[in-house]
């Protein structure tokens, strides 16, 4: 019951800043921005309204045996519970900014072109161009979640699939591509980041390239460790007599039984990515202005470090915490996901 | 355990080789003649052919590399913005660098071990619930934030520190005063990973059967907690300053930045800004080295607190 009390209140809040948005403001279609907040406001209505009158899905979690000892598990500390309900949060801002954010990210107000002091109008303040603080961390939100999720799927498809060759075909192939990773991780990873930058030159795209490219060898050693714990296991010995081709036994039995534990190793490496990420864009050779980004953001305010510390604050909090619930997360992912603890 | 050691003084070579390879690829994704960017636009297509032969930008990939790596050696590479030679610039600028990692190494270890020990010895006292809560989010904090924090605090709030530049050798007062805010700044993020280690590898430890035989024999306390259990528990910790490493030495560019601290990772950030190539490929070569060998030294001192690894 108090479920769905929940549920229902979060119904409420979504239908009405869908409508103040929608049909007060008029923001629809009109841009590709709007249109993306559109259809996430859309789908969101559905969802809670589909988990509102289908109890089956509650039940389907709960009558699994192994889904309840996970979500014991998970459950277990406050940091996964605290990190979920902050993600969740920081998710909806990043899906929602245009809905949210009460100004522009990017516009500059030319009548008053300086810096200002928190106040009810301006929460966080406005940076030296007289941009809302508010709104730039709430659309920094966007840059961060999607350069770092992107940036680990590259990374961990990568890693994953030199990993799975390294550990499946083993003996002289192993040898080299594992040599290989080591050599390719002892150039320190921001380092070869910056290289690969000052090669491309700077840009969302090319962030993602050189930092989804470096640091591999955290993934395919992971997968290659489970790759050789699981070739031995009496299944794959049958699929192999069966006939299955390597590729088959690959991807359906070796992939699946490493996911839980790749998944942990990517929500961890989604928070060093951010902190990749914002620091290259703190030196200015990530994501370039006027594009708001948590770290472009520090760049500036520390040339106004003494006038107006709110422009350092806020986007440096924001960081702080996505980083710490994204560790949070992958702490109490991994209590409830590890194999090894669940027996 | 020295045919382990010399195995890995070997390996150098490869790596080293390895590392110039890929820097030296990287530098071929630029797009352009390197020698119309370094010329600029007002170039002529003589001048243009003139530096193509000198530097030999016409010649095959694999001669270039050797031509390029004879020159950064002997010093006949020069750097675009600077004008000098690229390995001079980098000497010249080393020893700030290395100062400022090896205090914050220090200051690291002499922090975090300690807390660690301590928080897991009194488990759940006020000391422990509350150190391991400021590592939690320790880990979490970029180093370049924690640089602009403590330079708000310690150089504007409370005037104690100089908030940027170089004061001198690491042995002058001037030099130790405007190294402690960056070394601190830098040491973060290492403490709160090793601190949390530390403690959870010592919990570990204190589970087990050997520990209460010892205190069964009438073994003092603390010669449990520093003999028995510290020396094994030390093996996690090593392994995690080891990966702990390239996090740090990152972190090295972005906090020689804040603080305006002349270090070849400063120069790196400024080569890449300038596009400046050569330098970009001598600086990150050089810290690649230096990140390398700071491993291999790690690896060294596993090997004797961890006997075993050299048996495999």
């Amino acid at each position: 019951m108090k479920k769905k009390i929940i549920l229902f209140i979060l119904l409420l809040i979504q239908i009405y800043v869908s409508y103040q948005n929608w049909f007060i403001e008029g923001k629809i279609w009109s841009s590709l921005e709007y249109k993306f907040a559109t259809g996430f406001s859309i789908l969101l209505i559905f969802s809670i309204l589909l988990l509102l009158f289908k109890n089956s899905i509650f039940l389907k979690f709960k009558e699994n045996a192994l889904y309840a000892k996970m979500f014991k598990e998970f459950n277990k500390g406050y940091g996964g519970k605290i990190a979920v309900l902050i993600l969740a949060l920081i998710f909806y801002a990043a899906f929602m900014a245009p809905f949210i954010a009460p100004y522009s990210p990017t516009e500059i107000d030319y009548s008053n072109m300086t810096y200002s002091a928190p106040s009810l109008e301006h929460w966080f303040g406005t940076d030296d161009f007289g941009r809302d603080m508010f709104s730039r961390v709430i659309y920094g939100a966007r840059i961060a979640l999607g350069v770092g999720f992107s940036a680990v799927l590259v990374n961990a498809s990568l890693g994953v699939s030199l990993g799975l060759l390294a550990g499946y075909y083993g003996g002289k192939v192993d040898m080299i591509i594992m040599r290989l990773v080591e050599i390719w991780n002892s150039i320190p990873f921001i380092l070869l980041a910056l290289a690969i930058i000052s090669a491309l030159g700077t840009g969302i795209f090319n962030i993602i390239i050189a930092v989804g490219v470096t640091g591999l060898i955290n993934f395919s050693r992971l997968t290659r460790s489970i790759v050789l714990q699981i070739k031995e296991k009496e299944y794959v010995e049958a699929a192999k007599a069966l006939g299955a081709s390597d590729l088959r036994i690959l991807y359906n039995h070796i992939l699946p039984n490493s996911i839980s534990s790749l998944i942990v190793l990517g929500t961890l490496r989604i928070g060093i990515s951010i902190l990749v990420v914002a620091g290259l864009s703190f030196l200015g050779l990530g994501i370039q202005p006027p594009t708001a980004a948590w770290g472009t953001m520090l760049n500036r305010g520390q040339e106004y470090l003494i006038q107006a510390p709110w422009m350092s604050i806020f986007p440096g909090l924001a960081i702080i915490i996505t980083v710490l619930s994204f560790n949070l997360l992958g702490d109490a992912l991994r209590d409830a996901l590890d194999p090894r603890q669940l027996d | 355990m020295f045919a382990y050691i010399i195995k890995r003084l070997l390996w150098l070579i490869p790596v080293v080789i390895g590392v110039s390879l890929i820097l030296f690829g990287i530098m071929q994704l630029v797009p352009g003649n390197p020698a119309a960017v370094m010329l600029g636009t007002n170039a002529t297509p003589e001048a243009i052919e003139a530096l193509n032969e000198k530097f030999g930008f016409n010649e095959p990939f694999h001669i270039r590399y050797f031509l390029m790596l004879r020159n950064f050696i002997t010093g006949e590479l020069d750097s675009i913005y600077y004008g000098d030679e690229v390995i001079n610039i980098i000497g010249r600028r080393l020893t700030a660098t290395i100062e400022l990692g090896l205090l914050s190494l220090i200051i690291a270890v002499l922090v975090a071990i300690p807390t660690g020990v301590i928080a897991a010895v009194k488990k759940n006292s006020l000391f422990d619930l509350l150190s391991m809560f400021i590592a939690t989010i320790g880990i979490s904090v970029p180093a370049f934030f924690t640089g602009i924090i403590f330079i708000y605090i310690f150089s504007v709030y409370f005037p104690f520190f100089p908030s940027s530049g170089y004061g001198g050798r690491i042995w002058t007062l001037s030099g130790l005063r405007h190294l402690i805010l960056p070394a601190f700044a830098l040491s973060t993020v290492m403490i709160a990973s090793t601190s949390r280690i530390t403690r959870s590898s010592m919990l570990d430890i204190m589970k087990e059967d050997y520990l209460v035989t010892a205190r069964s024999k009438g073994v003092a306390e603390k010669v449990i907690i520093l003999k028995h259990a510290f020396r094994n528990a030390l093996i996690p910790i090593i392994t995690n300053i080891g990966n702990q490493l390239a996090m740090m030495f990152g972190g090295a560019i972005l906090i020689e930045s804040v603080f305006a601290w002349p270090g070849v990772g400063r120069l790196a950030v400024k080569a890449v800004e300038a596009r400046d190539q050569p330098l970009v490929f001598g600086s990150i070569l050089i810290l690649s080295i230096l990140f390398v060998l700071v491993n291999l030294l790690v690896d060294i001192i596993y090997v004797f607190i961890n006997p075993r690894i050299s048996y495999k």
